[in-house]
Parts: structure tokens; sequence; C-alpha cells
């Protein structure tokens, strides 16, 4: 661990004014639950740590005029479980709970979930996000890496299990900065990247730049639902995971979202599989057909060729469950925590 | 008074062996105020921290410390691997390895101090492809590890004009011809780490000449010779301290080099030192066990009875070259005739050390999915071929006590509801269920043990032993006997250990530690109750064989008026404490402890054939283990066993990268281990009919942890009806094998 200073602003203005700093290098700190970690490894190695905790206005959920629910980048994983506002965002609620460790969903905030650095060993072994542009990964260990937008130098997979869920609910993600009082809206799916050289990072963050708020829209009468293929229950990463938004009218699909997690460096939007999927009836076959086209284009590297057939099954799976199916496979019960918090009053009342 | 005869009560005699006694340091432990040796801080202590080799095969050309000698907060660095101006290079052969030290003010001093620590390394081939003998007999990396061949005297002899070998290798080949069933494998299971959730390390600090050590240690009594043979000094100037330990399973038996650089620092630096290993260096330098992958083929006859057996096996041990001892196989089940080889391969790892049940985990599943393999390939049921197959086994007095866990462990485990031939269950969705056996020995040789037990004239009771607690529960087991013994609740006994100043006890290694100090606390308080009863006799003018000593009395039994309080019968000692010290030494012929236990392990999975995702449904543990001194400790001991059987069966595993050799899952985030969801129903049987009752104590550390993989290997066998080869049985193996089977 490098020395650092460690700020602890209280409104966004001054978080921005801290991340901007021009001379230092500078982080976000929510949770804690990975920089923390990278932190004493020295991968991240930042000179000021900005501790966003007790910013008042990231601390809530709330739902706007609009019915859109606003999700504060200080609220953590179990509140976003337990608000009766997110109810309707199913998807997201079970990957929540497929997380199933009390400290990680208790200590960890949805945002900082969706910044997860990537869990490849080489870069949490200090090789870099690149890895010496894919070489160590393309002769190394690389069953858990990439299958689909691996041709490029960035072989990892993005590491969040809840942005797939997100994107295909249609949140945007409010980001505060460089300037204090710059605020600006994006399409979830835009936060993330894939870096062609070693100096870009796997989201489009600016220096000064931090998400207050993810901004979930109204949810109508779509169903979601979210399939991790998980070689076991908690905190480790899924090998393969799928989330899907559908609109179903008269037994027919009208709109279909479908993005795959842990298979890309970014949170693999299966934009043609969906398409396909339109005027479709939701059927074991046709939800299987769609897996196998949502794959279409993934390159094995020498270890993963299995995580094709894993994307396929997750996909599937993600339609039956939200169609309220039997997937077939084996899932496990979601576990229930044994105690929730009490909530914060919220700035508005 | 009369010559002491050891012996533990009577079963409806024990108030307290036997029974269930929560641990006595439970509370400390739980909330946090017991001290293990990473809570140990000292006044003015240095931390020091340690450059690992980020290579797994190189030359350690040169290293230059000025950068970091000049990190604010840091006092002096300390060379371990790293040659000084003029000294020729040193080879590194193993990712981890330690070069050089930092000590400083401060943690995060120390590691800046060791990030500025400038090595110049060259850079040499590695290999580390444990499971290829193909390639590694390419680059000469193997060495060969023992063999053999043993065949039935009914047999013959070779000719005087017949050459042996060639004699031998047709006498097995009529056996394989003669076979009406022969089975033909490959079988595998990778290097793991001991994953000490408490990293080695130590706190320490010299005395003038007299080194302290706060150790994290299973080996209390002897690490104190191994810090004064490497530091010159004798062992009576060395202290070593553990009151708790987290986690050793076989690797924290030394002061490891680590721990000699704590101490050669501290004396540099003239103040107390602190080196704990950093989670990274742990897995890799901390403690691994051997991979072993086996060529087998045995010959059964019409009944499924193995015949003739013939393996050839191959793993690592790291760069020493071994691999998981040839003398353990075939494992348990024993034919008349067997062939046996093996061959170690040298990685750029660590050289492995014990870990729980050295080699027979490894040995007991490349051995027992083959005789899996047996009952799939006729169709039978696999218990009916693990009983049949008792006829031959390496300890024919357990045959009988196996079958009786067999049947223990099928009725437990819904056996005949839900066994089906291999790969002929029902499939629900992609899901298929199924049910494996594992069979397992072990000693349990009780170690040796000294107790120094001191019974004050107020009553008070204390004892001194140089053992540890490795989390089993010694500290209770302690208590319990003492306070048996002696007829006081427990919380009146004041059970001391953990400390090299106390008489020694010997390592917790092999399952010996419960029978160690039980011989010693049991002789102790039995030599001093038979003091203590000779005092009363005396007093109440009866034969001091009428006495007992129960429920904090000594009174005559039978007699309720005629009885002393435990004070007023301590009262009469004297002015001093009576002070007794008890000797075992390990091997010696006892009423109180024994060896040789035997168990199995039953294991009901269900499999994804989709996914390759393997979940344990329901495990069996039936184990015998002689006396039980502590059920809820035994009972956890066993539980705890079954865990890290499932995490070698399905979950963890070394990963060395195939092109630079690095160990890259070395941090827990990315070593898979089993969570509390992944571990289904455990169901452990604690077998102790009277015939087990009266061996006398025998250890239960290791066999538990042996039979589970096994077990497990063969459930996803009986539910796929293809065999995964390897463990662990990841997902990707899982389909692997899936689609191998399909063609």
């Amino acid at each position: 661990m490098k020395r650092f200073q460690y700020a602890q602003p209280h409104t966004e203005e001054e978080a921005v004014e801290l991340l901007a700093d021009a001379k230092r290098e500078t982080v976000v700190l929510a949770g804690g639950t990975d920089l923390v970690g990278l932190l004493k490894r020295s991968i991240v190695a930042p000179d000021r740590v900005v501790d966003i905790g007790e910013i008042h206005s990231l601390r809530h959920i709330e739902r706007d005029g609009d019915g859109n629910v606003w999700v504060g980048a200080a609220v953590h994983l179990d509140e976003f479980l337990d608000d009766g506002q997110t109810d309707p965002y199913a998807s997201a609620k079970q990957v929540i709970q497929g997380i199933s460790s009390i400290q990680l969903q208790c200590q960890g905030t949805v945002v900082g979930e969706l910044l997860r650095r990537p869990n490849c060993w080489y870069y949490r072994d200090g090789h870099g996000l690149l890895a010496k542009k894919g070489v160590m990964v393309i002769e190394g260990a690389n069953r858990y890496h990439a299958i689909l937008g691996n041709r490029g130098p960035a072989k990892f997979v993005n590491a969040s299990r809840l942005a797939p869920a997100l994107i295909t609910l249609g949140a945007r993600v409010r980001v505060m900065g460089p300037e204090p009082n710059r605020e600006s809206f994006m399409d979830l799916a835009d936060l993330f990247r894939t870096p062609q050289t070693d100096a870009e990072k796997e989201n489009t963050l600016g220096r000064g730049q931090f998400v207050t708020h993810i901004i979930l829209p109204p949810h109508g009468n779509r169903i979601s639902a979210s399939y991790e293929v998980r070689q076991g229950e908690g905190p480790d990463p899924p090998l393969a995971a799928a989330a899907v938004s559908l609109d179903v009218r008269n037994g027919r699909v009208q709109d279909a979202r479908i993005v795959l997690g842990q298979v890309a460096p970014v949170p693999w939007v299966a934009a043609e599989a969906a398409s396909h999927f339109v005027g479709k009836t939701i059927s074991e076959q046709s939800a299987a057909v769609v897996g196998h086209e949502a794959v279409a284009g993934a390159i094995a590297l020498s270890e993963n060729q299995y995580k094709i057939q894993l994307a396929q099954v997750a996909v599937k799976r993600a339609i039956l469950r939200a169609a309220g199916f039997d997937t077939g496979g084996l899932d496990q019960p979601m576990p229930q925590r044994p105690f929730s918090r009490q909530p914060e009053p919220s700035p508005l009342v | 008074m009369a010559e002491v005869q050891y012996n533990w009560p009577r079963n409806h005699k024990s108030r307290l062996v036997g029974q269930r006694v929560t641990r006595v340091d439970g509370m400390v432990k739980s909330t946090g105020l017991a001290k293990y040796t990473y809570d140990v801080n000292l006044p003015k202590q240095l931390i020091v921290r340690a450059l690992g080799c980020p290579h797994a095969h190189c030359r350690v050309l040169s290293i230059d410390t000025s950068a970091a000698e000049k990190v604010p907060g840091v006092v002096l660095v300390h060379l371990i691997n790293a040659p000084t101006s003029g000294q020729e290079p040193i080879e590194i052969r193993a990712d981890g390895t330690l070069i050089a030290c930092v000590a400083a003010e401060t943690e995060v001093a120390a590691a800046e101090g060791v990030a500025k620590l400038n090595v110049q390394y060259e850079l040499l081939e590695s290999f580390t492809e444990d499971h290829d003998l193909a390639a590694a007999e390419a680059k000469k990396r193997t060495q060969p590890a023992g063999g053999g061949v043993s065949l039935d005297e009914a047999l013959g002899e070779p000719g005087d004009d017949e050459d042996e070998a060639e004699w031998e290798e047709k006498t097995l080949e009529k056996l394989f011809a003669d076979s009406a069933y022969v089975v033909e494998g490959d079988y595998g299971i990778d290097a793991i780490t001991h994953c000490c959730l408490e990293p080695h390390g130590s706190t320490l600090h010299w005395d003038g000449s007299r080194l302290k050590v706060f150790l994290s240690t299973q080996n209390v009594s002897q690490t104190d010779d191994g810090f004064a043979g490497a530091l010159n000094i004798t062992a009576d100037d060395v202290e070593v301290r553990c009151e708790h330990i987290g986690g050793g399973f076989g690797s924290k038996f030394q002061p490891n080099y680590w721990g000699i650089a704590a101490a050669e620092i501290s004396k540099k630096a003239g103040r107390p030192v602190k080196f704990m290993l950093t989670r990274d260096q742990e897995l890799k330098i901390g403690g691994n066990r051997p991979s072993g992958f086996i060529k087998v083929r045995l010959g059964a006859d019409e009944s499924g009875v193995v015949q003739v057996w013939d393996s050839h096996h191959w793993g690592t041990s790291g760069f020493n070259g071994s691999t998981v001892a040839v003398g353990n196989f075939p494992y348990v089940y024993v034919p008349k005739n067997y062939r046996r080889k093996a061959t170690g391969i040298v990685t750029d790892n660590e050289p492995s050390v014990a870990w729980r049940a050295p080699n027979h985990p490894q040995a007991c599943a490349l051995t027992q999915t083959a005789y899996d393999d047996l009952a799939a390939k006729m169709q039978v049921d696999s218990l009916d071929i693990f009983l049949r197959n008792l006829e031959n086994i390496d300890s024919p007095e357990k045959a009988s006590v196996f079958a009786e866990q067999l049947r223990i462990g099928a009725d437990l485990i819904d056996w005949r509801k839900h066994w089906h031939p291999h790969g002929k269950g029902t499939k629900k969705g992609s899901v298929v269920e199924g049910l494996g056996i594992g069979i397992h020995k072990w000693a349990g040789t009780a170690n040796d043990s000294n107790c120094l037990l001191k019974i004050h004239p107020d009553g008070g009771v204390e004892s001194f032993c140089g053992t540890q607690d490795l989390g089993t529960g010694t500290r209770t087991v302690c208590a319990i006997v003492l306070a048996e013994t002696l007829g006081l609740p427990i919380d009146a006994v004041k059970v001391n250990i953990g400390s090299s100043t106390y008489p020694f006890s010997g390592a917790s290694g092999g399952s010996t530690t419960v029978g160690a100090v039980t011989e010693s606390h049991r002789r102790a308080a039995q030599d001093a109750l038979a003091k203590i009863l000779d005092l009363v006799a005396t007093k109440l003018e009866v034969p001091a064989d009428q006495l007992e000593a129960a429920n904090g009395k000594i009174a005559v039994v039978g007699y309720s008026d005629k009885e002393l309080t435990w004070k007023q019968a301590c009262s009469l000692i004297g002015i001093k404490p009576l002070e007794v010290t008890s000797t075992y030494a390990r091997g010696t012929a006892s009423p109180l402890s024994s060896q040789n236990v035997g168990g199995i392990q039953m294991a009901h999975v269900a499999v994804d054939t989709d996914t390759g995702v393997a979940k344990i449904k329901r495990m069996v543990a039936v184990q015998d283990m002689g006396l039980i001194i502590n059920r809820t400790t035994a009972e956890s001991q066993i539980y705890g066993a079954m865990i890290m059987s499932i995490a070698a069966a399905l979950f963890e595993q070394r990963i060395n990268d195939p092109k630079t050799g690095l160990f890259v899952n070395s941090q827990l985030e990315s070593y898979r281990l089993p969570r509390l969801g992944d571990i289904g129903e455990l169901i452990v049987h604690l077998h102790e009919p009277e015939s087990e009752r009266a061996r006398g104590v025998i250890g239960l550390g290791e066999p538990p942890v042996i039979s589970g993989a096994a077990a497990i290997s063969n459930a996803v066998c009986n539910a796929l009806g293809v065999r995964v080869p390897s463990l662990p049985m990841t997902p990707k193996r899982v389909l692997d094998a899936l689609q191998s089977a399909k063609g």
C-alpha cells in the first residue's frame, strides 16, 4: 500500500473538486469491498482517496415525478434489495440475492459493484489491465477470460454482476464533474468500454468525474430475470451470466433486451439475438435458439471453450425464468438474509 | 500407596468423557479476545514485509536496496535469497520465494520499501505441467519415485533361467487375461494449498541473549530447537509461545526461513519484530499438497473382487520432484497381486509439506475411483463392490468394522432408495443425481506428552503442558480429562498450554494430540488423586480403594456421611502444592490409547449436465476413533474435514500459468473454496460401540478428510455415467468429460 490522502466530502461539488485535482491521482471510495484490497496490494495506488459515503444526496433510493427510480452511489446492495421501490426490477434483485455474501451485500454499494475492477488474475497480480497487450492471457491461464469482444488486446471480462440486469432495465447514470457543477447523463451501457491501450480503463469516466446516481426508468409491464452460472454460492464471480428484459403481449415477444455478463470486457449487449426474438413465443426451444444466437461470433481462448456453452445456457435460462418457467437446471434457492437494516430518513421528507 | 492402574471410567460412570462439552475457550475465540500470533503487538515493534520473487524460475543476479532504505520509516533491509556484491547469483525455483525483507516503523512503510527494492533477475525456463508426464519427460523433469511388484505366493516364482521382470510381466498379463472384468482408467487430483486463515509468521523479541517468540505453530515444544539451531544458540535460550492458531493443517511445524529472518532482523535492529506472510505469500510458500495423476488397470473376478492391480502414477511436490508416496497405492483395498510405480515431476513450485493426512486423500481418490469404475463396468451396485472387496484389505482386522460402517452409512444416506446403476438415474431437466463411497484408514497413535499437574492446598488445580490447540479443542480435552478424574466441574481446572517452557509435548501432526494429552493428563490426574485419596483415607480411617472423587467431593463409596469436600481434602496436602509430572512416550503400550481407525464416507450429489455444476445434496461420515473424549469437538472435527473434502473434490486447485509458471490464483478471491451454500447436509455418525470404546483414545484429526473426495467423485460418476477423471471437478472438467464421452 502506498501512503495516500483521505478525504471525506459532504457534497457532490466538494467531491468533484477533490477528484479533479490535476496534481494528484485520485480514486473514489464507496463501500471499499474491492478498492481496499487493490490499495493494499498497490494495484491501485492513488495519492488521494475520496470517500463518498458521507454525501447525503447519494445515500437514498427515490422515485421522481416521472416514475424514474434514482439510486444513489452510496446505496448499499442490501438497501437496494430491501427497498420496495425497486421491486419491479426483478432481474437486479436476483443478482444481489445471488451474491449471497452478507458482508458484500451490506458493505458493497450498487455503483461500486458496477465499477468493480476486473477479476483477471494478471491484472490483480500487477501485470496491467491488458497484461502485455493480451499476450499473457492468450499464452496463459484463461479459463475465466473473455469469449466475446476479445479480438483486441483486452481479454478480461467485465466484473460487474449487476450491469447486465441494469442495462436491460434501461438504466442511465448521472455523472458529476469534471467541473464542480457539471452534470451529465448517459446510458449505463456507455459507462463501459473495451480499453485498447494501457492508458485506458474499462470505464469511460474521465478525471474528476464520478457516478452519483443510477436512474431506472419506469418498469411498465416488462418482465425481467437474470441467470448466473455459478460454480458455487457466495461472492465468487459467476462463470457466465445473462439478464433479459422482455415486453410480451398476447404470448409474443414485442421487444427484448439481452445482455451477457462475465463473457467480454464489457457487459455484452446481444442486440441481434434480441431482435430475432421479437415476434416469437417463449418456449424452451425458442429460448435455446436465442442463447445460441447470443454467442454468435464467440471465440474461445485455449481454456475457455466451455464458457460458450455456459453463456448460451445462461441466456436460455434467464428467458425461461423471466417467463416464470422452470429453467430445468440446478438452480439454487435464493438465500434470504436474516435481517434488514433500518432505513435512513430521506432528505426530501 | 498402591500402584496406580491407568484406565478410563466405564461408560456409565463417565460424567464428562464422551459427553458434549462446550469449548472452554469458545467465548474468547468468538468474541475476538483470544490472542492469535497475528494479534500480538509488542511495544516499539518493527513490521517486516518481504519481496516475493515474481518469477517461477530465475536467477537473482543483484539487488539494489538504496531506494528502499530511503523510504521514510524504513529501518533496515535484510537479504534472504539475494546475493550481496560479489556473490554468485541465486537460483529461485518457485513463484513467491522470499528475496529480501524490509523492516519499518509501519506496515505501509514496509510495503513501500518492498516496492522500492530493485532486483535484477535472469529468467530461466519454467515448467509446471505436472499432469503431463510426456511433456515432463521431454523436458527431463522426471525422477523415479519408487514402486514394486507383489504377487500371491501361490503363483510360484520365476524359474532359475527366467528373467524376474519378464516373469512378473507375464504373470500379471495372465492374471489380467484370466480376469472376468478389466477396468482401465486415468484419474488425477491437483495440488492444493493449506490456505491457513492466519498466515505463517511470528512476533518476537530478544531479551539480552534470550529469544522470545510468539509463533503461529503446531509444534510449540520443538520449534525452540529450530530457532536455536539456525541462530547458533541453545534451545534453553528460546521461548516459543502460541496461545491460539488460525490453521496449520501440517504446514506449521518449523520456524521456517522467514521466522529465522525475523529473529535476525530483531537482533540487528535491537527491537521487537512482527513478520507475518501476506495472503499470496501464504498460498505460494506457506504450504501445498502434492498432485497425483494415475494410469490404472485392474482385473476382477466374476463377483467383482479385484485380483490384480497395475498402476503408474506421477505428479509433483514442487522443485524437489516427488509425488504422492507410492507406498499408499492401492489404498485400503489391496488385492493379492499388484504392481505400482511412481514418477516424480520437478516443477517450479514450492516443495510440498504435510497436508492433513499426507498422501492418503490422493491415494484414496486415485484408487477408489477405479474400484467404482469396476462397479460401473459391471453395472452393479457400488456398495456391493466396496463390501465384497473387503476380503482384500491391508488391515484385515478392520474388515468387519468397515462392513458395519458401510451398513450404517447406507442407512443414513438412504442408499437403497437413491441408488441406480451408473448413468441410469432419472434426469430432471438437465439434472442428474448420484451416490458414491470412499473408505479410509489412519493410525492416530498418541504422541509423546508430559504434564505437570499442580494441586494447591486450597483446592486450586492447574496443569502445564507444552502442547498446542490447533483449533480442534485441545484445551477442552485436557480440562475434561482432569475434571473427570478429579471429580470436579470443568471450570475448576486451569489448563495451561502453548509455551515451550512447559513440559514437552509432541507436535500436533498425524492425529496424535488428543491421544498424547489424554495420556499425560489422565496419568497425572490419577497419580495426584491417588496421593490425595491416601491422605483422605487416613483422615476418614477407611481404605483408600473405597474412596472415589465425584461431584467435588472425596467420599466413601456407598456411605454418604463419610466424605470430605475437594477443598477439605486438598487442605490435607500441607502448605506446598502437590506437584505431579506424568510422562507418556509414543509407542508405549497403554490402556488409555491405541491406534488404527477406519471410516467411510458417502456422498449424494446433483449435477447439472448443461452447466457442469455439481452440488452436494448430502454427505455422510461414519468414523471410529476409539474412546471419544468430547463428542461436540469430535463431530466438529469431522464436519470441517468433510468441507475440506468438498473443497478438494469440487473447487480448489493451484493454478500455474502454463507459460510463466506463476501461481495465478494465489489470492483467496481467486482460489476457489466452497461457501456455506455449497456443502449441503452433512451427517456425522461417531462409531463407538463398546468394542471400539474399549481401545482407548485414537486420533481423529486426519482420517475424516481422506475419503470424502473419492466419494464425491464416485457420486458424480454415478450421476453422469461418465468419469470426470481429475479433481477438482470444475464445471469445465465436467463438461469436457461429457463431451469426450459423446466422442
